[in-house]
C-alpha cells in the first residue's frame, strides 16, 4: 500500500516538515513494515508560462519547430530564474495554440532523469529554458506533445506561479508492506488511524468526514439469495447501492485526484472509475460503478449455474464456477462479485447514469474465486481481507458526493441498504492476561485506553474486561489478539527480556551426533561440503534411483520452478555431478565433494498423502495421525562423495596421484570409523557404475550402497573428464547399525611373532574373503592380517594371482614361539586352502 | 732347570706399541677405519696382546710391576680409541642429518584440504547455543503433510497468508503434501510427540517458488525455535533471542521486537538484530520472526491454552550466514563452487 503524504495529512496530523522517512519510522512502530518511498525527482523552477507568440521554422532535418515567446513571469516581474518575464524557448511539439498556459522548466531545473535545464543554443535560437511533457514531469507516459494545461482543467492557473504545486509533484508517497491480518491498512482510514496510535498525533475518520446526501427507503431493486454458502457464510452480507444521474463522464479528473492516484500506484482512467478508485484507497471499501442504462432489471447476487459464462471487464469470457458469487440481472451475469465487473455494464463514454455498488462480500468465496480464475485485483484483495461492514454506506455516499461535485451529477434520495453483517462479539479479557502473555505489568488503565484507542468498546464493570472489538478488525476474535493490540500499543520496547530456564536436556541424539562425525571426518579427508538442490529429471533418477536400471518411484513436484527437473532426488549423485561440473568449467579440476542429505524414495505401488486432511481445531485421534504419518513418503538421509582429477597434485620431487575407486573405498573407510559401523565392501554391478571396479556396500548384510567408479559414459555426459569415482550411501541406515557402547577388550603386552604368508588362488577369488579365511583359520593368536602384495605373471600358472598378507600374531600369556605362530599360520592357510584351493607359495 | 730367557716386554716395547696405536687413532677420519685400526692395535694379533700374553712368561716378582706396565698401557690405547670413536659418530650423525636437510616448505605431504559447507557448520553451532540452555533438537520431514504445515499452524485453507507462501506443491495436488515452506510443522511434531515442557530447536531445509538471484533461492534453510511450558512470556522470547543473538554475534548485538503478523504466533513480532561490526556499518537488520504460539496451534496438539503458554521464533540460515560472515551473493552459498566452502575450512 502506498500512502501519499498530503493525503494522510487531510486525517491525522503531520508535523511540519515530516518526511516520508518519519512516518515509515512511525509505522513500523505499530507493525506497519517500511517498502519504499516514492516521489518525483524534480527541482524548480518549473513555472506555469502563456505562450505569446510562435514561429514555424522548418528544419532540414524535415522537422519543424516552434521557436515561441513564453511569458514566465507577470509582466514587469523578474522570473523564477531571475531572467526576463519572457522567454524565448525552441519547442518541437506542435500540438498548442497561442494564449496555451503551458509547464515551463527555466534554467537551473532538474527534471526526472535527473535532467538539469539550461539555456542552450539550438535551431539557431538560445532556448531559455523547456516547455515540457507530461511524461517529463513524470506525470505520466503521454509524449505526443506538450501538457497543456486546460487539459487538466487547469487552464486559469497563473503565469509564473509554481507548477510543482500545482501538479502536486512535491508530494510523495511512503509504500508499506501490510501483513494478511490487517486488511484495513489498506486505506488510508486505516494507515492514518495507525499513525496516529504510533504517534499520539490527532485523527479524523474520513469515513465521518464530508457532508452525507439525503437517502431514504427505496433505492435500486437488489437481493442476495445466495443458496450454496461457503462454510455457512452468505456470499454477500452488505449491499449499498446509490444512484447519480446526469453526470457527464468525459469531465477530466482533477490534478489533486489524478495526482494521488498515481503517487498511490493507480492509473488515472476516467473520472467515474478514478472516483470510486479514489474512495476505496481512502476508506477501504471497494466499490463498483455501473452503467444505469445497461442494467437489465434488479440486481440479484447468487452463485453462478453450472455451464454461465461471464466477459469480464478485461475483455476475458470467463467459464464460471459454481461455486463463484455472482452480481445478475435480468440479462444474467454482470460481475464476478468483489472480483471485477462485467463488460456489459461497464461505464463509458455514453453514460449519464451510475449505479454505485458498495458492497462486503464474504472474505473465502472472494479468494477462491480470485484464485480460481487468476484475477488478484485492488478489490479482491480488500475483500479477502475482511472489509469494515459498517463503511460501505459511507463510501457510497462519498462516491455520490465527488461525481456531483466534479462530473455535475445529482444523487437520488432512493437508496438500496442491506445490511446483515455479523457484528463482532464480545470478548472476555481476563484481569492480568496480558501481563501474563507480554511479560510486563500492563496496567488495567493502560490496557483499557489502548484497546479504546484502536476502537474497542470496553467495559470495565467487571474485574474481567469486555471486549467488542471495531468494526474494521475482523481479525480480532480472541483474548490473544487483544494481548497483541495491548502491547503494540504500549510499545514492544516494555518487553523485558528474561532467560527461560528448560528443564535439563539430553544434548545431541546419536544419531544427530554421528552424522556431524561423518562430515566432519570426510572433510578432514580431505573432501568440501556442498548443498545441491534436490530437484532432478526423471532420466536422473533412472541413472542413480536403482542399480538396475529400473526407474524408480519418485516424488514429482507439481509446479516446479524448472520444468526439466519435476522430480525429487533419490539419489545424491546427480546433485554432486552436476556441482562437479561447475567446478571443473570453472577451472577447478582435482575435486572431492560430498553432500550429506535427504533423498526422497517413495515404495514403489503405493500412493502417499491424503485427499481430506484432519481437522486442526483440536488433536487429531491416534488413528488420523498414523494415518498422516503414513502419508509421508520416506525420506532417508544418504552421504554422497564425488572424487575427480587428482585426489593428490603433482608436488615437489612427487607425481600427482589420480582420484579413483581407491578413493572412495577411502571415504567408505573414513565413514565407517565416523559411525563405529563396519561396512562390508564386495564386488558388484550398478548399470551407472564401471562394470569391473563397483564394489556394493552392505551393513550387517543388507545392502546400504555402492563405490565405484562411474561408466565412462556417464561421466563424460555429466560433462566430465572419463575416470569419475562416486560413492553413495543411506546413512540412516548406517547409523541404524552404530554401536550405542564398545567392549574393550584387554591389550595384551606379550612380545608379537610377525610372518608373512604367500598363497595362490585363482584370480576370481576376491582378496577380502581369502583374508578372512586366513584370519578365522589362524584362530586367536593372530592379531593383525593385512593384504600387502597382490602379484600376477611370470612363475604363476595362467589365470592365477598370489596373495601376500603380513601376519601379526600374539598371545595373552607367553612369548610366542615361532612354531607355535607357524602352525597358526598354516591353519589359516589350510582353511583359505579348502575354501578356495589357495596354496602356499614357496 | 729352565734356563729363563729374557722377557719382550720392556717398557721400550710397550711404549712403542703405545704410541703406533696412538698414531693410528689419530690417523683414522672415519669410525669404520677406526674400527679397523683398533683391531690391529688393540685385538689377539696385536703387539700389546701379545706382550700381555708374554706375561704368563715372565718371573713371578716381574710379573706385578710388567702387568701393570701392560695393563696401563692397554688401558690408555683402549680409552684413546674410545674416545675417538665417539668423536668420529658424532661427526658422522652430524653430517649426515646436514645431509638430510630439506626445504620445509617444499615438502610434498599427502594431504589435501577439505571442507565443511559454512551453512551446516552455523547450523551446528546455532544448535549448540540451544543444546547449551537445555533444548533439544527436533526434525521432521522435508516433503510434509499440509496439515503439518498448513492447517495445524492456524493458516486457514483459504487465508490470504497461505497463498504468500509460494509454496511447492507435490503431484497430485488434493495429495495435500507440499515441500515445507518453513521448519515450523517441526513445531507439530514437536508438541505432538513430546512430554511438556518442550523446548526445541528444529533447524532444516525448507522451500518456496523463489527464483534464485543474489538474495533469493528456492531451497534454503531456517532454524525454528518453539518454547511451550507453564507460565512463558514474551520477556522469555526476548531474554532466549537476546542470548541467542551475543552468543552467535558477540556481547555488542542487540535485538529489537516490532508487531507483525504470523497465523502461527500472537502477538507476533518481527526480530531485528542490531551488531556494529555489520557491513554497511552499525544498524538493524531484519533476522526473522517469532511471537507467543497461537493459542488455536496449541489447541490443534492438544494442549490447554489456558494453563500452557509458549514463545516461538524463526530465522534464516542463508540471511544470518550472509550478514556474520558478509556473504554478499546468496548464489555462492547454493552453487558449490568449493572456494566457497574451502574459505571456512572447518570453522563458521
Amino acid at each position: 500500500m502506498r500512502i501519499p503524504l498530503s493525503w494522510l495529512a487531510e486525517f491525522v496530523e503531520l508535523a511540519p516538515g515530516t518526511t516520508p522517512e518519519d512516518v515509515h519510522a512511525a509505522l513500523v512502530r505499530v507493525g506497519l513494515e517500511e517498502e519504499d518511498i516514492h516521489r518525483v525527482e524534480l527541482s524548480g523552477p518549473i513555472v506555469v508560462g502563456e505562450v505569446l507568440d510562435f514561429v514555424e521554422e522548418p528544419q532540414k532535418n524535415g522537422k519543424t519547430i516552434r521557436w515561441c515567446q513564453v511569458r514566465v513571469a507577470p509582466e514587469g516581474e523578474t522570473a523564477a530564474d531571475g531572467g526576463e518575464s519572457v522567454h524565448g524557448i525552441v519547442c518541437g511539439a506542435g500540438n498548442f495554440l497561442v494564449g496555451d498556459k503551458v509547464v515551463v522548466t527555466l534554467p537551473g531545473a532538474v527534471l526526472p532523469g535527473p535532467f538539469p535545464i539550461a539555456a542552450r543554443k539550438t535551431y539557431g535560437h538560445v532556448s531559455d529554458g523547456m516547455i515540457a511533457s507530461s511524461r517529463e514531469l513524470g506525470l505520466g507516459d503521454e509524449h505526443d506533445g506538450i501538457l497543456r494545461l486546460v487539459e487538466l482543467g487547469l487552464g486559469d492557473a497563473e503565469v509564473g506561479s509554481d507548477a510543482i504545486a500545482l501538479l502536486g509533484l512535491d508530494d510523495s508517497a511512503v509504500e508499506i508492506n501490510v501483513t494478511p491480518d490487517r486488511g484495513y491498512a489498506f486505506s488510508i482510514r486505516g494507515v492514518a488511524r495507525e499513525y496516529a496510535h504510533a504517534t499520539g498525533a490527532a485523527f479524523t475518520d474520513p469515513a465521518e468526514a464530508f457532508s452525507r446526501p439525503p437517502a431514504r427507503e427505496g433505492g435500486y431493486p437488489v437481493s442476495i439469495q445466495d443458496s450454496a454458502p461457503i462454510r455457512g457464510r452468505a456470499g454477500a452480507s452488505v449491499f449499498v447501492a446509490r444512484t447519480v444521474r446526469g453526470v457527464d463522464v468525459s469531465k477530466p479528473t482533477p490534478m489533486w485526484m489524478s495526482s494521488r492516484l498515481r503517487l498511490a500506484g493507480i492509473r488515472s482512467i476516467s473520472l467515474p472509475v478514478d472516483i470510486t478508485n479514489y474512495v476505496m484507497l481512502e476508506l477501504g471499501q471497494p466499490i463498483h460503478g455501473y452503467d444505469l442504462g445497461a442494467l437489465r432489471g434488479g440486481i440479484v447476487v447468487r452463485r453462478a449455474a453450472p455451464g454461465e459464462h461471464l466477459t469480464t471487464l478485461d475483455g476475458q469470457n470467463r467459464a464460471l464456477d459454481p461455486e463463484d458469487l455472482l452480481i445478475t440481472d435480468d440479462s444474467g451475469p454482470i460481475g464476478l462479485a468483489g472480483v471485477m465487473g462485467g463488460a456489459s455494464t461497464e461505464i463509458g463514454s455514453t453514460t449519464t447514469d451510475v449505479l454505485i455498488e458498495a458492497a462486503r462480500f464474504d472474505p473465502v468465496s472472494i479468494a477462491r474465486t480470485a484464485r480460481r480464475h487468476k484475477l488478484p485485483s485492488e478489490a479482491s484483495k480488500r475483500f479477502e481481507r475482511g472489509v469494515d461492514p459498517n463503511v460501505a454506506s459511507n463510501a457510497a455516499d462519498r462516491v455520490a458526493e465527488l461525481l456531483v461535485e466534479l462530473a455535475g451529477g445529482r444523487v437520488d434520495e432512493e437508496t438500496t441498504a442491506i445490511d446483515d453483517a455479523e457484528q463482532p462479539s464480545s470478548i472476555s479479557l481476563p484481569d492480568g492476561y496480558v501481563s501474563r502473555i507480554v511479560g510486563f505489568e500492563a496496567e488495567r488503565d493502560e490496557t483499557i485506553a489502548a484497546l479504546r484507542e484502536i476502537g474497542c468498546t470496553v467495559d470495565h464493570s467487571e474485574p474481567d474486561l469486555s471486549v467488542v472489538a471495531p468494526s474494521w478488525r475482523p481479525d480480532i476474535t480472541e483474548r490473544a489478539d487483544l494481548a497483541e493490540e495491548v502491547a503494540r500499543i504500549l510499545g514492544y520496547d516494555r518487553i523485558p527480556a528474561v532467560l527461560p530456564v528448560a528443564p535439563p536436556g539430553r544434548g545431541l541424539t546419536p544419531a544427530q551426533v554421528i552424522r556431524r562425525r561423518v562430515a566432519d571426518a570426510l572433510a578432514a579427508w580431505g573432501a568440501t561440503e556442498v548443498l545441491a538442490y534436490p530437484f532432478v529429471a526423471a532420466e536422473q533418477n533412472a541413472l542413480f534411483g536403482a542399480p538396475d536400471g529400473d526407474t524408480p518411484e519418485s516424488v514429482r513436484v507439481a509446479n516446479p520452478l524448472d520444468a526439466t527437473v519435476p522430480f525429487l532426488r533419490t539419489s545424491l549423485l546427480p546433485g554432486l555431478l552436476a556441482v562437479a561440473s561447475r567446478n571443473t568449467s570453472r577451472g577447478l579440476t582435482d575435486l572431492t565433494v560430498f553432500e550429506a542429505g535427504t533423498v526422497f524414495r517413495p515404495a514403489r505401488g503405493r500412493s502417499y498423502g491424503q485427499r481430506v486432511l484432519p481437522s486442526a481445531v483440536g488433536r487429531p485421534s491416534a488413528e488420523e495421525l498414523a494415518k498422516l504419518q503414513d502419508g509421508i513418503p520416506p525420506q532417508p538421509r544418504h552421504v554422497g562423495v564425488v572424487s575427480l582429477g587428482n585426489r593428490l597434485p603433482k608436488r615437489a620431487g612427487e607425481p600427482a596421484v589420480p582420484a579413483g575407486l581407491a578413493d572412495v573405498l577411502a571415504a567408505v573407510q573414513v565413514i565407517a570409523l565416523a559411525t563405529g559401523v563396519r561396512i562390508d565392501v564386495a564386488q558388484g554391478r550398478h548399470h551407472a557404475f564401471h562394470p569391473g571396479r563397483t564394489a556394493v556396500l552392505s551393513v550387517g548384510g543388507a545392502l546400504t550402497g555402492y563405490a565405484g567408479e562411474l561408466l565412462p559414459a556417464v561421466a563424460l555426459d555429466a560433462d566430465l573428464p572419463r575416470t569419475v569415482a562416486a560413492l553413495e550411501l543411506d546413512l540412516d541406515a548406517v547409523i541404524a547399525a552404530a554401536p550405542t557402547t564398545i567392549d574393550a577388550s584387554p591389550i595384551a603386552v606379550m612380545p608379537a611373532a610377525t610372518q608373512d604368508l604367500s598363497l595362490v588362488v585363482e584370480q576370481r577369488v576376491a582378496a577380502a574373503a581369502v583374508l578372512a579365511a586366513v584370519r578365522e583359520g589362524a584362530g586367536d593368536l593372530l592379531e593383525d592380517i593385512r593384504l600387502v602384495d597382490d602379484y600376477r605373471g611370470a612363475g604363476l600358472e595362467e589365470g592365477t594371482k598370489s596373495l601376500t598378507f603380513a601376519l601379526r600374531f600374539r598371545s595373552n600369556d607367553h612369548t610366542l614361539t615361532a612354531a607355535e605362530a607357524s602352525e597358526a599360520k598354516l591353519a589359516g592357510a589350510a582353511l583359505a586352502g579348502s575354501r578356495f584351493g589357495a596354496t602356499i607359495r614357496e | 732347570m729352565i734356563v729363563s730367557e729374557p722377557t719382550p716386554i720392556t717398557e721400550e716395547a710397550v711404549s712403542a706399541a703405545v704410541d703406533a696405536a696412538l698414531a693410528a687413532v689419530a690417523s683414522a677420519t672415519d669410525s669404520a677405519t677406526l674400527k679397523q685400526v683398533r683391531a690391529e692395535h688393540t685385538g689377539e694379533r696385536s703387539t700389546l696382546a701379545r706382550l700381555n700374553g708374554e706375561l704368563r712368561n715372565v718371573a713371578p716378582e716381574l710379573k706385578a710391576p710388567l702387568g701393570k706396565l701392560v695393563g696401563q698401557a692397554r688401558g690408555r690405547v683402549n680409552q684413546a680409541f674410545s674416545a675417538r670413536e665417539q668423536e668420529l659418530v658424532l661427526e658422522e650423525e652430524n653430517a649426515r642429518l646436514a645431509a638430510e636437510t630439506v626445504d620445509v616448505t617444499a615438502v610434498a605431504t599427502a594431504y589435501r584440504p577439505g571442507a565443511r559447507h559454512p551453512l551446516t557448520l552455523l547450523q551446528e553451532r546455532v544448535s549448540d547455543v540451544f543444546v547449551g540452555m537445555g533444548w533439544e533438537i527436533a526434525e521432521g520431514p522435508e516433503v510434509e503433510s499440509e496439515w503439518f504445515n498448513f492447517d495445524a499452524l492456524n493458516f486457514d485453507a483459504d487465508h490470504p497468508a497461505r497463498a504468500m507462501q509460494d509454496t511447492f506443491f507435490i503431484d497430485p495436488v488434493d495429495s495435500h503434501l507440499v515441500l515445507r515452506t518453513h521448519t515450523s510443522p517441526v513445531q507439530i511434531r514437536a508438541l505432538l510427540e513430546r512430554e511438556l515442557p518442550v523446548y526445541v530447536l528444529a533447524p532444516g531445509r525448507t522451500y518456496r517458488t523463489d527464483e534464485l538471484d543474489a538474495t533469493h533461492t528456492p531451497v534454503f534453510s531456517q532454524f525454528e525455535g518453539l518454547a511451550v511450558d507453564k507460565g512463558l512470556t514474551m520477556a522469555h522470547l526476548r531474554g532466549t533471542l537476546e542470548h541467542a543473538a551475543r552468543t552467535l554475534f558477540g556481547d555488542e548485538a542487540k535485538i529489537r521486537l516490532r508487531p507483525s503478523y504470523f497465523p502461527f504466533t500472537e502477538p507476533s513480532a518481527e526480530l531485528d538484530l542490531w551488531h556494529p561490526t555489520f557491513s554497511g556499518g552499525a544498524r538493524w537488520i531484519e533476522w526473522g520472526g517469532c511471537g507467543m504460539v497461537h493459542p488455536n496451534l496449541l489447541r490443534a496438539a492438544g494442549i490447554d491454552p489456558e494453563v500452557y503458554s509458549g514463545f516461538a521464533f524463526g530465522m534464516g540460515l542463508e540471511r544470518t550466514l550472509m550478514f556474520r560472515s558478509d556473504v554478499q551473493d546468496m548464489r555462492d552459498m547454493v552453487e558449490g563452487d568449493i572456494r566457497f566452502s574451502q574459505q571456512f575450512g572447518m570453522v563458521v
